[in-house]
């Protein structure tokens, strides 16, 4: 069955700015699917079409086989919203702001309290529940969000970048309750800059650049694209000049860093064999960047699904 | 975090899956709620300003000047400006809590936590209305009981006083809620009422007959529709007016009907609110 369905949508705002040209994209029921994309490349006015925040200029969306237009109460009864920023009232406490969802949600007030319960509690506010939600962390106003779009038991639930901001134990922690859920039966789409996040989480991703998929896939399929895979290499000492080995190009990060490109098929030992050959141990390594994310610069920066060169370091951008 | 998984299906237990109009209901009754409790909360900032207001305007309009001014169309002066002094709180009031509670939900964005649930149009402008027209009846009330310690308030007719208090707080709860819907900043919900609705109000017929005035004035005011409302208003408690009961209410109705159809006009195209 398919979540979400969405063919040849357009949305072009006012003053002329194009954010959506055509976009066709389909989330299978059960998915964890990942939306990737730069800043401004359309992730949010696509999540914002989904969940009627924007008027589209074009084009469908259905979601569990419902029409927006035709039938927006089945589909706002089906998702479940996680915005970038926060968006609750600043002077209702967290239980307020979870009940008050679920009664726009039509769901009675005794149901409500339960699943209130039932969600702060899963999401470690229920402690705070009478506090004013102004004065909750970055970290806790980031739960309360997914604690209220869980709060009417949505089949597609659709974060938008929640884990911005919080620190990595409780980001970590965010991840295993959202696994959770998806294997409960949510879909879940997740839009992140963290490109660890997506690679760990998603089973399917999109990539979105200028309005358009450039890129829909499983993970796996995608990351078997990497024709080379950067390490870096922790040595006791870097040569000068640099040593030459077969098919395993080096770079000189600093004196005791070395940056190998390994292509795929090839075994990291020959690796470590050459350099040993030219007096250089090795005392540890790790990933340049993660694959995704090299995907994902080449992807982006070619806007062509086939990359042939190695990705460069570019930490900033999608970070 | 724990992550103990959820027993609970996606049904409501006993309740079964709420029909769309039960749905509604709840989520009115929600707004309702919410609303209410907002104005109740912040007492000290909705309820006791007016009743100083007003108290002030009985001193000084009823009791000090009042008595100068002498009888009018056959009242104290005293008596006859108390309801269109009730009016004026109700009208204030009713438009300040709407217009103030919606813009103030754009503003910082969880207008957006209604408009994403599958919440009606017409649920979302019930309920906001109902919140205006809570807070105008309760300052209504508050202003009232002022009003009996300055001067006694012989009801004419109590269908007629209710009815007409309950219309006007409808019309201009609708009213704050169209200026919320086009306001970008606050500078914007402050225009209408300073800029227009004072005007109005004062030139209303609150503290004086029309038939004091000009021939030309009295045809202008006649454009006025708070005139309508307070001399309606008027004609309930003291059965005098200076204009034609049937007409003020078929102004009030029509102006509930044109408003509240534009007002939801505007929350299905998204103005203001989608982009």
């Amino acid at each position: 069955m398919t979540a979400l369905s969405v063919s040849e949508l357009t949305k072009t705002y006012a003053g002329g700015k194009i954010a959506l040209q055509k976009v066709n994209l389909t989330v299978d029921a059960g998915a964890f699917f990942g939306l990737l994309g730069p800043n401004g490349a359309g992730k949010s006015t696509l999540i914002g079409i989904i969940s009627t925040l924007v008027n589209k200029s074009g084009g469908t969306v259905r979601v569990f086989g419902h029409d927006l237009d035709r039938d927006p109460w089945a589909v706002k009864s089906s998702i479940g919203l996680v915005p970038q920023e926060f968006n609750f009232n600043n002077f209702e406490t967290v239980e307020q702001i979870v009940l008050n969802q679920a009664g726009y949600y039509g769901i009675p007030r005794r149901i409500a309290r339960q699943r209130a319960e039932h969600y702060l509690h899963s999401l470690g506010l229920w402690e705070r529940r009478d506090t004013v939600s102004r004065t909750l962390s970055g970290g806790m106003k980031r739960r309360l969000m997914i604690a209220r779009a869980l709060i009417h038991e949505p089949r597609l639930l659709i974060l938008d970048e929640p884990t911005a901001g919080v620190d990595i134990e409780l980001r970590r922690s965010m991840w295993d309750f959202l696994r959770h859920i998806n294997d409960q039966g949510t879909t879940i789409i997740l839009t992140t800059h963290y490109l660890e996040e997506a690679e760990s989480l998603c089973k399917d991703i999109a990539i979105i650049d200028d309005g358009q998929i450039i890129e829909n896939t499983d993970v796996k399929s995608l990351l078997q694209r990497l024709s080379t895979h950067a390490f870096l290499l922790d040595v006791d000492h870097v040569p000068q000049p640099l040593p030459q080995i077969d098919g395993f190009p080096l770079k000189r990060v600093d004196d005791y860093i070395l940056e190998a490109e390994v292509p795929r098929g090839r075994a990291l030992s020959e690796l470590f064999a050459a350099l040993s050959e030219h007096g250089v141990s090795v005392t540890s390594m790790r990933n340049k960047s993660n694959r995704l994310e090299e995907l994902f610069l080449r992807l982006v920066e070619s806007n062509d699904p086939t990359p042939a060169e190695p990705a460069e370091s570019d930490q900033e951008r999608v970070q | 975090m724990s992550t103990h998984p959820s027993e609970m299906a996606r049904t409501y237990g006993s309740w079964g899956t709420p029909s769309r109009a039960r749905s509604a209901w709840i989520s009115l009754q929600t707004i309702v709620y919410k609303e209410t409790h907002r104005y109740l909360r912040i007492w000290i900032q909705t309820l006791v300003p007016p009743a100083i207001t007003m108290t002030l305007y009985f001193v000084i309009f009823g009791a000090l000047i009042g008595e100068r001014v002498g009888p009018m169309e056959g009242y104290s002066y005293m008596e006859y400006i108390a309801p269109g002094i009730i009016m004026l709180a109700v009208i204030t009031n009713s438009y300040n809590n709407v217009v103030s509670s919606f813009f103030g939900a754009k503003f910082q964005r969880h207008i957006e936590e209604m408009l994403v649930s599958p919440t009606p149009n017409l649920v979302i402008l019930l309920g906001y209305v109902a919140g205006g027209v809570g807070r105008g009846l309760c300052t209504g009330a508050i202003v009232t009981a002022v009003a009996l310690m300055f001067t006694s308030l012989p009801i004419h007719n109590w269908w007629i006083t209710i009815s007409v208090v309950v219309l006007t707080a409808v019309l201009f709860s609708i009213g704050g809620f169209i200026n919320a819907i086009y306001a970008k900043k606050f500078d914007d919900i402050a225009i209408v009422p300073t800029f227009i609705l004072t005007p109005l109000t004062y030139l209303g017929g609150v503290f004086y007959s029309i038939s004091l005035l000009p021939e030309f004035w009295q045809g202008a005011s006649m454009a006025n529709p708070i005139l309508y409302m307070v001399n309606a208003f008027r004609y309930g408690i003291l059965g005098s007016s200076d204009v034609h009961i049937v007409f003020s209410y078929a102004m009030m109705l029509l102006f509930i009907i044109a408003l509240g159809g534009f007002a939801l006009y505007l929350l299905h195209r998204g103005t203001g609110l989608r982009s």
